[in-house]
């Protein structure tokens, strides 16, 4: 059997596509946040050295590991558009540019929020900290590029130069604290497994799957707003029942 | 070759000079870029001179000494090779403790670095206190027999 691989490439499938996925999503998303969470606070035991104040890790983990991925996957889609001068590409990874600043203001927080209590202090400028604030400022001076530009068409080709460029920076992060010597610790969890207590461990794989699903629902929200705003002139989206209900 | 292909290996040739780029630079400022010397590298003179600067490495055990002030503290910071011994008069962050991590920043003084920050640095190990209880037994118990089995001329083994 064939696959149309291409089928959902298109705006106008991939827009109703998008819509029926959404509520799967989040609901699968509320549901392990509240799992993860009960596991992460109530279940997982006091660590031995930090007690309870290295629960911040089941946030501080996942969000930090979004951060980077949703990077590498918003600079994949600005190279396809580039390459494949597809409508869609490009309207991804403008839509992904917020969430993934969001994870990434978020790793800083919690981890200025973790570093108090714990170094001493909320800020160092280690290579680990240093590199994940870089990632921010790429993830905003993409959007910020992005909006300066009034044509759509050249504002993608624009801003998918910088994020391709900028996806140098996410190996940086990931190994910063292996190439130089950080205050941030080294990883828990390698390619060669981890030592993390299995209570631990379950919580934070949990909240790490219930951030992926938060991040694609919302991620998949905001493209169909991104769909609606830019093929407004199209015929397609005026015959669209809710178009067509408020016009 | 197609328009498309073009542009792939225009993204794929230009990504790798701006990776290649940002090795170089980066290599080149390799000091700049860690955070701290370490002891030995202090006593191999590449720590900077007469300005403030970080060192980190374990809290050498039992080298901890509270003066009556309450609020100094001498202790001496060591990388199995090398040690220097630290003042700071401060709160020390609560992880600080003998035979971990620590980075503190300050200038030297014939020898002594007088500090003006002291930061605690943890492992990346997280586990119960049971499991690393007894983690610490298996060990001693490792080492006892293994200094059994090891004759005596044998070369210790420094992790």
């Amino acid at each position: 059997m064939a696959i149309n691989w291409f089928k959902y490439s298109a705006p106008t499938t991939f827009y109703s596509l998008a819509g029926k996925l959404i509520p799967w999503f989040a609901v699968a998303a509320a549901a392990l946040f509240a799992v993860g969470m009960y596991i992460g606070f109530y279940i997982a035991p006091v660590d031995y050295q930090q007690g309870e104040f290295y629960r911040i890790i089941f946030i501080h983990v996942p969000a930090s590991i979004l951060s980077m991925f949703l990077y590498l996957i918003m600079a994949g889609y600005a190279a396809m558009g580039l390459i494949f001068n597809t409508r869609l590409s490009a309207m991804m990874a403008t839509a992904i540019a917020p969430t993934g600043a969001l994870f990434a203001f978020i790793s800083l927080w919690t981890g200025a929020l973790w570093g108090k209590p714990m170094w001493g202090a909320w800020w160092v400028w280690d290579a680990r900290l240093t590199s994940e604030l870089i990632l921010l400022f790429l993830y905003l001076g993409f959007i910020a590029l992005h909006a300066s530009i009034d044509d759509p068409r050249r504002a993608d080709r624009a801003s998918a130069l910088l994020a391709i460029v900028g996806s140098v920076n996410v190996p940086i992060i990931y190994f910063s604290v292996k190439w130089w010597n950080t205050l941030h610790q080294g990883s828990t969890i390698k390619f060669s497994g981890t030592s993390m207590h299995v209570a631990m461990q379950q919580a934070m794989f949990i909240m790490l799957v219930a951030c992926w699903l938060y991040a694609i629902a919302v991620i998949l929200a905001r493209v169909r707003s991104i769909i609606l705003e830019r093929e407004r002139h199209t015929k397609w989206i005026n015959e669209l029942p809710e178009v067509k209900h408020v016009a | 070759m197609k328009a498309r292909q073009k542009r792939f290996l225009f993204i794929a040739v230009g990504l790798a000079a701006v990776g290649l780029a940002v090795a170089l630079v980066l290599n080149a400022l390799d000091k700049n870029v860690s955070l701290y010397f370490t002891p030995t590298q202090i006593f191999n003179n590449e720590a900077p001179q007469g300005r403030s600067f970080r060192i980190g490495g374990l809290v050498e055990e039992g080298s901890v000494k509270r003066e009556a002030d309450g609020l100094t503290v001498n202790f001496v910071i060591t990388d199995r090779h090398k040690s220097i011994p630290v003042i700071y008069k401060g709160i020390l962050p609560d992880l600080f403790k003998e035979g971990k991590g620590v980075v503190a920043q300050g200038k030297m003084e014939a020898g002594l670095m007088r500090a003006d920050e002291v930061l605690a640095k943890h492992d990346e190990n997280y586990m119960p206190p049971e499991a690393a209880d007894a983690l610490q037994k298996a060990e001693i118990a490792n080492a006892a027999s293994a200094s059994a089995v090891v004759p005596a001329s044998a070369p210790a083994v420094i992790k």
